[in-house]
């Protein structure tokens, strides 16, 4: 059926009418106090207007965008056609990671590399990472989390607190920052796991506030909104990475720089992502991780076969909060300084909308979102090409919100069910790929 | 024989509603025992009420000697009660095999090749459909699965809630003649709810009715087809029908 252009033209004039009338009293309106302090009001009309063309606008792109995607053909959807793009991606990705850093320094030396493996490679791989922990809670088990950052920030405290007061090393560390994501995750699901969906979403968000207020307020734990500085800096297994004798560098009979710390702190994270990689793929495989997919799927038929719901969401729930509070230790120790700024209802949106971009179980999906959500808003800050073209005082990264928000709702548009939304089954019974072989064995076994 | 699961006055409501008004009924071992009665009559709700969601609120479930009524779904479960749930609740996005593996997520790994093997032999259907996720499967295909889902688990105990519902005349047969198969050569006790009276009846050695909440009817399978009283309700020209009536 062909899209009249009378009928999207109406619709979105009926679009950008309702936007007008919104944006009048929001827009056009605006109070203010003048010299002597006195409420005066303000009209802005060419902001209202523009808010209305810009709607009507989106709404006619919109509409053609939905015809063209109703009358595409169908069969490469179909389930025969299913493809198996995650192995050959994957290996591609995993070298291109591992290589990284060095092409980048072969490429621009030391002082041009810093930036690059710092500000593109650790910060999107911290954010793979906290993807993929939270993936196992929302991707895997259906559980929606808007706290997950309360994780994150037990990780980075517990850190922050036993290195400084206990003098505790990194290595040692790292694991109790994950026990201790993990505990309180159990905590939090215990009272909560009987709620479903909204209700869920609504105490875990509340949690995420809780744990952040908390940090504020409780100035002798914490140093309140003051944060905790030096923070011990990561060491090359007991070797610092400093310029005079018994560093890094002078073992190894190279100049110093600071790239080395960086480099160490890349690879340490890409190993911590790959790790919270590959227990999540096992677990797929595991009777622990189907029953993850099975509640996400229906949860009455789940406890009727057996499963033990509870403990299910809970492990789920830890599993992934463990990953979280791993990611929030090396947050620490990068940065060497905490506090409860970095922790934010933004980050947790942040990470959902990387899960729910991603595919919500797809584990290359969280990837490639991450990258183009976190190195999106890496390249936002570099354009100052756009300063030229809007003025000196234009600053691209104060509009990464918006672009975000465009961003989402192009994907939704697009992708409604996220970048890969193809899920690959974890046992398989004639048609053995080479891929599953073991896997299929794993299930007889 | 003894009464593998018995039923003793059972209530269930639902909020305020009541759904079921006491409730007795026994499933001896190695029986089939089929539950008819009209829709709402409230034969899912005692199905559901076996496995624990929701409890009943007065009277007891007794499994296997063990008092199960205020047990957890899950446990119940464990104990060897399996059910085909009404409206399937197949997991959708995974696989017929992954499905499959769910059901036998209780039983022991050791038996999971063997009992695949089995159950695409009672249903090569389901082996050609292998890869195929669960909810892209027909509606019979989907029964088909959810009846085998249960049997993965190696229940004592199969409940089973309309499986005849929305398939093909041939297909029913087929299922009919699974559950009698089932239960001569392994002697699997079946509880089943049919709106398909003439097959069920045919098929149960012993039959209830159930109207309102209430057992009205009772006695075996040949019993209650000869009965007047079901022959109008339910199996006029052979079919169910739904005329309404007072018992
Ligand atoms: N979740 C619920 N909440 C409230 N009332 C319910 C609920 N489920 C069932 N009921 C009511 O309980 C009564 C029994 O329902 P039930 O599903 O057991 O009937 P049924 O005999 O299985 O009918 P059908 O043949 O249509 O499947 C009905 O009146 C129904 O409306
Ligand atoms: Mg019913």
């Amino acid at each position: 059926m062909p899209l009249s252009l009378a009928h999207a033209l109406k619709q979105a004039a009926i679009a950008g009418l309702l936007a007008l009338g919104l944006a009048f009293p929001i827009l056009a309106l605006r109070s203010d106090q003048d010299m002597n302090n006195r409420l005066i009001v303000e009209t802005r009309w060419s902001w209202a207007i523009g808010a209305a063309l810009a709607i009507f606008a989106l709404r006619l792109i919109g509409l053609y965008l939905q015809h063209w995607r109703a009358n595409r053909p169908q069969s490469v959807r179909s389930n025969e056609a299913r493809k198996d793009y995650g192995t050959p991606l994957a290996w591609a990705g995993l070298i291109i990671l591992f290589a990284f850093p060095f092409v980048i320094l072969s490429l621009l030396g030391p002082q041009g590399a810093l930036k690059w493996i710092n500000n593109y490679g650790i910060q999107i791989l911290i954010y793979v990472m906290l993807g993929w922990g939270l993936n196992i809670v929302v991707g895997l088990a259906g559980l929606l989390d808007l706290g997950y950052v309360a994780f994150y920030a037990v990780g980075a405290y517990s850190y922050a607190l036993l290195s400084t007061t206990y003098g505790l090393s990194f290595w040692i560390c790292l694991p109790l920052a994950g026990l201790l994501a993990a505990f309180w995750g159990i905590l939090l699901g215990f009272p909560v796991l009987r709620l479903r969906g909204d209700y869920l979403a609504i105490v875990t968000l509340a949690f995420g506030e809780i744990i952040r207020v908390v940090l504020i307020n409780w100035i002798e734990f914490s140093n309140g909104s003051a944060g905790i500085s030096s923070i011990p800096r990561v060491t090359f297994f007991g070797l610092p990475f400093t310029a005079g004798e018994g560093g890094f560098a002078a073992l190894f009979g190279l100049e110093f720089s600071p790239i080395h710390r960086v480099m160490f702190l890349y690879f340490l994270i890409l190993c911590l992502a790959l790790i919270t990689n590959v227990v999540t793929l096992r677990m797929r495989n595991l009777p622990i991780g189907r029953a993850w997919e099975a509640l996400r799927e229906d949860e009455i038929a789940c406890r009727s076969l057996g499963i033990n719901t509870v403990n299910t969401k809970l492990t789920a729930f830890a599993l992934g909060a463990m990953f979280g509070g791993f990611a929030g230790s090396f947050f620490a120790v990068r940065q060497n300084f905490v506090s409860p700024e970095s922790f934010t209802f933004i980050e947790s949106a942040t990470i959902l909308a990387i899960v729910v971009l991603g595919g919500m179980g797809s584990q290359i999906g969280v990837a490639i979102a991450a990258v183009l959500m976190i190195g999106g808003t890496e390249v936002l800050r570099e354009l100052d090409v756009l300063k030229a073209i809007f003025g000196e005082g234009f600053d691209p990264a104060q509009y990464r919100m918006l672009v975000f928000g465009l961003g989402m709702v192009v994907m939704m548009i697009w992708k409604p069910r996220g970048l890969i939304s193809t899920r690959t089954p974890t046992i398989f019974h004639m048609k053995r790929r080479a891929v599953s072989s073991d896997l299929v064995k794993e299930g007889h076994a | 024989m003894s009464a593998l699961l018995s039923l003793r006055g059972i209530e269930t409501y639902y909020g305020p509603i009541i759904a079921l008004r006491g409730v007795d009924l026994e499933v001896n071992e190695g029986e089939i025992v089929a539950l008819i009665g009209a829709n709402g009559a409230g034969k899912s709700t005692l199905m559901m009420t076996i496995c624990g969601d929701p409890q009943a609120r007065k009277g007891e479930v007794i499994f296997a000697g063990q008092n199960i009524t205020r047990w957890p779904m899950h446990e119940i479960a464990r104990a060897g009660i399996a059910q085909s749930p009404e409206g399937r609740r197949i997991f959708p996005r995974m696989s017929v095999m992954e499905n499959l593996q769910m059901g036998a997520a209780l039983a022991s790994p050791v038996h999971f090749a063997d009992d695949l093997e089995r159950i695409f032999t009672i249903f090569p259907r389901l082996k050609e459909r292998a890869e195929q996720r669960g909810g892209t499967l027909s509606g019979g295909e989907q029964q088909m699965l959810a009846i085998a889902r249960a049997l993965m688990s190696r229940p004592r105990l199969l409940l089973l809630d309309e499986p005849s519902l929305g398939l093909a005349p041939l297909v029913v047969k087929l299922i009919f003649e699974t559950i009698r198969e089932l239960n001569a050569r392994d002697g699997l006790t079946v509880l089943l709810v049919e709106q398909n009276a003439f097959h069920a009846l045919k098929l149960a050695h012993r039959a209830h009715v159930l109207v309102n909440g209430r057992v009205t009817l009772s006695g075996t399978g040949r019993e209650l087809l000869a009965s007047p009283q079901v022959r109008a309700a339910y199996l006029e020209g052979g079919h169910a029908a739904e005329v309404p009536h007072e018992f």
